[in-house]
């Protein structure tokens, strides 16, 4: 029985005991109708919905999600008692998933043909098992609310009580994302540093992770080191901000202070569409106008320019963040109290001194943050660099060669075909638990210097 | 008795004096912040000007007319013209007679070069034709085919006469059947059938979004499905109900930390979590959707409450006084009041969305499906994605469609913001 | 001063009614400031009605009246503070040693620094009390050196009744003192530019009666040296600080006169009400 008719099936129960149990609290009122009962009649009826639906909805859920990962301990029983070197855990997985279902390529070794017979008899009798427990779940559920009905029973607080408690199972899911990303990430970053040490991560200067399995396997020697990976970062980001700060920084101190409400209500509003705007046509613009555009110029002064250039990629990087400076300078711009503005006029400055030796030393801290958050954002950004900067793994700080960044080698790394057990794609993870913990430490900063300053002159 | 200040009129004096150069600093100041305003607009008008220019070309293509006679011979090998009977047939030789009796082409080379001009695409037109109306076997038609994408670059001007034929990619003979035909009137520039109803092709004049679009869509269901009713139960349960303990800190703490996170990293957490743990296929629009429906929970979570707290405790006061439950308050007057402003953080949301391609690569989705996807549950993939892939592509053909498929999705993406913002006007409470 | 002020004690024949024509002397010899005519407009509705009063030189004036006459908003006119609004307009003339400071060509800069202010909340810059005296100083170009500044500054917190309890922090934080003192810093703010007239926006509403007593004694030692116009709700304290007093209502100034002659004979029936808490 696939999924979807299942969870019809389990609605139209849910469904059915809601009439009955509101038609058995109606009848047990009798003359007194409404007034007999606690609660009005539909909550009768939902309570004996919900405990049908609810925990029958969760064990299908949790079947699902773990019915592969069973089958899959299951699969392994299959495996042969003697392996060769080039025996892949994964790979047997994914051949024996392949022939279920129906794709048959290259030699097939006949276990692989008996794992996936089995593999499809198993499945087979997961989804009978699972349709009789779902649906024998709810049917049991909605039994037990149904016996209780009746109208002193107090329905409508449960059904409150149960409402509540699913409203706060929903605020755990940000949890689970949490922590799903921490273990993902961690888990797979410890195996990979069981295979290079942290020193040689952190600290090497040479990043050319090769293949290890499958025919080009162990041609030339891998190395791990990830600082041109963080150099590349951190030159394509300070492009990105000295194109960005200043830019929407004197942005947000025009409009906040000096423009016209029309002008703010044209302006504002074309900066929110950079703002917008994809990101992948931020990388297809960078690729295709800005690099060749960067390269003619350069070459039409003599220079040396990558057709990848860091330069293409900080500019237009910086482009896509200038709405980021700009409106969160606005808002703590426009946070700074009248009062202080007063006084400063009414000493007789001008207005750009009173936002020059006034109102900007009062909004700093909030302007710092909204620095640091630009800079969290410009080192997560992933499709420009992609795009527009190379795959070159460069130590250099200057603007006119290609280098790559730590978002574009994960991407690279992860989207190719992966063995999940290599140094190298492990290393995609490695990458991004870096990344993590960069930018929570650059926005955790935002906050704590725009808290603690904010005290000042509160 | 205290030393005597400076009096107010040499005072008044001194300020005359710096007056000017403070005036001049301050027009000064005012021309840096124009300055800046200029800067940033003018990047947006760069952008968008040059995608516009790159991208209305791509909704065109050039075609060529073709006098075809449809041999039930070669196209209903079965005689019975059924389904069967067309596949077997062979579309291919009908057209290759008709190209070379227009072009006159002899010889193998000869041959071959013409036939090349025409899109590969022409023979399953053919066949789409015959399956729509059989009738049409035996007749003589005068068909509009696309012109194969190096002859469509050169009728566009990107493959020059000049360069050396060694170097480019159409021969002098095969300028030179173009040329005849051109002015014969047999080729025409016109809206492209193929870019919004053809699928993902190697062939860049047959290149089209159907899929990607459709593919887009269903994630996005997905995505809206998943992520608005645990986003509205989480703001619901954290602004009304939470109790202010250690707990519910932790939870807060958590989302704005989740909102930092770069997208990348949801890609990871589907990969990882969603195809390794769970074993879901890769490049499934569902698989995408629950990614998309977690990046985007912290923003709908974050501007429900905002408009949860927009309302005013009065009300709630008034409610709870009349005797209704703390649940009943909450679904018979607040959430219809802040319902306006949670769906407007919620379309930004799924239009911020749209336009994500860094965690839909990671779970697989660049693989090349040529099919469009009927469900969520078959492998697709979605526009940006498929923007980022034609990006790619050497041809030049790509250019003017990857522009045009960015049209396309910038037009989305202004529909749905414009929606958000007229909804945000309509139901705008001044309280 | 301890008049009593809820017993008139003389009784003119005739108190005037009509609110048309103010009552009392507006004028005096050799006056600081001269307003004439002033209209104020916020929008549509027609704030101040037709004022003319001068400010003498070295006096104290003080504007009563009930909340939302219009005493602050003409206290505002004198130093062109309603520039900063966008939609209040004004008609009239105010001249300063003869010349009208609306008319376009003069220039608001150097106005403020001559006709300076203080407002009802205290707002000190979230500088060091020193960074704050000098602000005015610095930004006008009234010093050459360090030491000239250190003199200015010095000096203003001397006069301001400041100096001794912050002599040895003027490296702090302005925010961080007491409201009076932040008061009283921003008093010494304003004195600092030497100007001629300094305008008090109800300076001690915020304010405990301790500080408030202080600042009324800084009052009346500055006024050897300033001009002082003081808007106050506090008819005390007009009583006690100033040498004459403006009675404002509803944007019309109704009567002016000496402060002895308002509160113990005013010569307008409003007036009377006012002071005898009839209403306001």
């Amino acid at each position: 029985m696939s999924t979807d008719l299942l969870i019809i099936l389990l609605l139209a129960m849910g469904a059915g005991w809601f009439w009955v149990s509101r038609r058995q609290v109606v009848s047990q009122s009798g003359i007194k109708g409404v007034r007999g009962m606690h609660s009005l009649p539909h909550y009768y009826g939902s309570f004996s919905a919900l405990l049908t639906v609810l925990p029958a909805f969760i064990l299908l859920v949790v079947w699902i999600g773990f019915e592969d990962s069973i089958l899959r301990m299951l699969a392994a029983g299959y495996f042969p008692a003697e392996r060769d070197a080039n025996f892949n855990e994964q790979i047997a997985l994914t051949q024996i998933k392949n022939v279920y279902q129906g794709i048959r390529a290259g030699e097939i070794a006949p276990w692989i043909d008996q794992a996936a017979l089995a593999w499809a008899r198993w499945v087979e009798l997961s989804q009978m098992l699972k349709a009789a427990f779902v649906l024998g779940l709810g049917a049991v559920g909605g039994f037990f609310a149904y016996r209780q009905i009746n109208p002193e029973f107090r329905a409508r607080n449960w059904v409150e009580k149960i409402i509540t408690i699913v409203l706060a199972a929903c605020s755990l899911v940000a949890i689970f994302t949490t922590v799903g990303i921490v273990l993902s990430v961690i888990f797979e970053s410890v195996r990979f540093f069981t295979m290079i040490s942290p020193m040689e991560f952190l600290f090497g200067l040479k990043w050319n992770p090769q293949i290890e399995f499958g025919e080009n396997a162990g041609v030339g020697v891998s190395n791990y080191g990830a600082v041109p990976l963080f150099a590349g970062t951190f030159l394509i980001s300070t492009i990105a901000l000295l194109v960005a700060v200043p830019t929407g920084l004197f942005s947000a101190i025009y409009l906040s202070e000096y423009a016209s409400q029309r002008m703010r209500n044209i302006v504002k509003p074309l900066m929110e569409v950079l703002a917008g705007i994809p990101t992948v046509v931020y990388g297809f613009f960078a690729a295709l106008t800005v690099a060749p555009f960067v390269r003619r110029l350069g070459e039409s002064v003599g220079l040396d320019v990558s057709s990848e250039s860091a330069l293409a990629a900080g500019v237009v990087m910086g482009i896509m963040i200038i709405p980021f400076v700009s409106s969160l300078s606005d808002d703590v711009i426009n946070a700074v109290p009248q009062s202080l503005r007063d006084a400063a006029y009414g000493l007789g400055s001008t207005k750009s001194e009173s936002i020059r030796q006034v109102i900007l030393p009062a909004a700093l801290p909030g302007i710092v943050g909204a620095v640091l958050l630009a800079v969290s954002r410009a080192v997560g950004e992933t499709m420009i660099v992609v795009m527009a900067a190379g795959l070159a793994a460069n130590l250099t700080s200057n603007p006119l060669d290609a280098v790559t960044t730590v978002t574009s080698q994960i991407v690279t790394i992860l989207v190719g075909d992966q063995e999940f057990d290599s140094a190298k794609t492990l290393s995609a993870f490695a990458l991004a638990l870096t990344l993590i913990c960069v930018t929570l430490i650059l926005n955790v900063g935002a906050l704590k210097i725009v808290k603690k300053y904010r005290e000042q002159y509160d | 008795m205290t030393k005597s200040m400076m009096s107010p009129s040499k005072a008044a004096e001194k300020v005359a004096a710096g007056v000017q150069k403070r005036y001049a600093a301050e027009r000064r100041f005012q021309r840096i912040g124009k300055g800046a305003i200029a800067v940033a607009l003018a990047f947006l008008v760069i952008l968008i000007s040059t995608i516009v220019s790159k991208g209305a070309p791509g909704f065109f293509q050039y075609y060529v007319q073709l006098d075809v006679t449809l041999d039930p011979e070669l196209l209903d090998p079965r005689k019975d013209q059924t389904v069967d009977s067309f596949f077997d047939g062979n579309p291919r030789k009908v057209l290759q007679t008709s190209v070379y009796e227009l072009t006159g082409a002899t010889g193998r080379k000869g041959k071959k070069e013409a036939f090349k001009l025409v899109s590969a695409g022409a023979q399953d037109r053919i066949r789409a034709m015959l399956l729509e109306d059989p009738s049409l076997l035996g007749t003589e038609q005068t068909i509009w085919f696309a012109l194969d994408d190096d002859a469509d670059s050169f009728m566009r001007g990107y493959i020059s006469r000049e360069t050396d034929e060694a170097d480019r990619r159409l021969s002098d003979n095969q300028i030179a059947i173009l040329d005849s035909l051109e002015a014969e009137g047999r080729i025409d520039y016109r809206l492209s059938d193929y870019l919004f109803t053809g699928a993902a092709s190697r062939n860049a004049e047959m290149a089209g979004v159907k899929g990607a679009v459709v593919g887009s869509i269903l994630t996005l269901t997905v995505t809206l499905l998943l992520a608005f009713p645990i986003g509205v139960a989480t703001a619901v349960y954290l602004e009304e109900f939470a109790p202010k303990n250690r707990f519910t800190e932790i939870i807060e703490v958590n989302i704005n930390n989740l909102a930092a996170v770069p997208s990348v990293v949801f890609g990871i957490l589907g990969l990882a979590v969603f195809i390794g743990f769970f074993g879901f296929q890769r490049s499934l629009p569902l698989v995408g959707g629950f990614v998309l429906a977690l990046m985007t929970l912290p923003t709908i979570i974050i501007s429900s409450r905002a408009a949860l707290k927009a309302v005013p405790p009065s009300i709630r006061a008034a409610a709870l006084g009349m005797g209704a439950s703390r649940v009943q308050v909450i679904t018979h007057h607040v959430l219809p009041l802040a319902l306006p402003g949670m769906l407007t953080g919620t379309i930004i949301g799924m239009a911020q969305a749209l336009g994500e391609t860094a965690p839909l690569l990671m779970i697989g989705m660049v693989a090349f499906i040529v099919d469009t996807p009927t469900s969520m549950l078959d492998p697709g993939t979605v526009l940006p994605v498929q923007i980022f892939m034609w990006a790619d592509f050497a041809e030049r053909m790509y250019v003017a469609k990857t522009s045009a498929a960015i049209l396309i999705l910038l037009t989305f993406l202004v529909c749905m913001n414009a929606f958000a913002v007229f909804l945000r006007k309509k139901f705008e409470r001044r309280w | 001063m301890d008049l009593v002020v809820d017993q008139a004690t003389e009784q003119p024949e005739e108190r005037a009614v009509n609110i048309e024509k103010t009552v009392g002397n507006v004028h005096v010899k050799n006056p600081r400031m001269r307003a004439e005519n002033v209209q104020v407009y916020y929008g549509d509705k027609h704030a101040i009605q037709n004022v003319t009063i001068d400010i003498g030189a070295n006096e104290v004036v003080a504007f009563i009246g009930p909340s939302g006459c219009g005493k602050s908003t003409f206290l505002r006119c004198l130093n062109r503070m309603n520039d900063t609004i966008d939609i209040c307009r004004f008609e009239g003339r105010i001249s300063m040693d003869g010349n009208d400071i609306y008319d376009p060509t003069v220039d608001v800069v150097p106005l403020r620094a001559r006709v300076g202010m203080v407002f009802q909340k205290p707002n000190p810059f979230p500088k060091s009390i020193y960074d704050n005296v000098a602000y005015g100083p610095r930004i006008h170009g009234l010093v050459d050196s360090k030491a000239e500044l250190d003199e200015v500054v010095e000096q203003s917190l001397i006069r301001a009744g400041l100096w001794e309890e912050v002599k040895d922090r003027l490296d702090q934080p302005g925010t961080g003192l007491s409201g009076g003192q932040q008061q009283r810093l921003c008093i010494a703010r304003a004195i600092a530019v030497s100007p001629e007239v300094i305008l008090m926006d109800e300076p001690c509403s915020a304010l405990d009666p301790i500080a408030t007593a202080k600042i009324e004694e800084l009052i009346h030692e500055l006024s050897s040296q300033f001009t002082i116009v003081i808007v106050t709700h506090s008819m005390q304290q007009a009583a006690r600080v100033s040498d004459r007093t403006a009675y404002f209502h509803l944007g019309r100034l109704v009567e002016v006169g000496p402060t002895k002659q308002i509160f113990t004979s005013p010569q307008h029936s409003l007036t009377q009400d006012y002071i005898t808490g009839r209403f306001g």
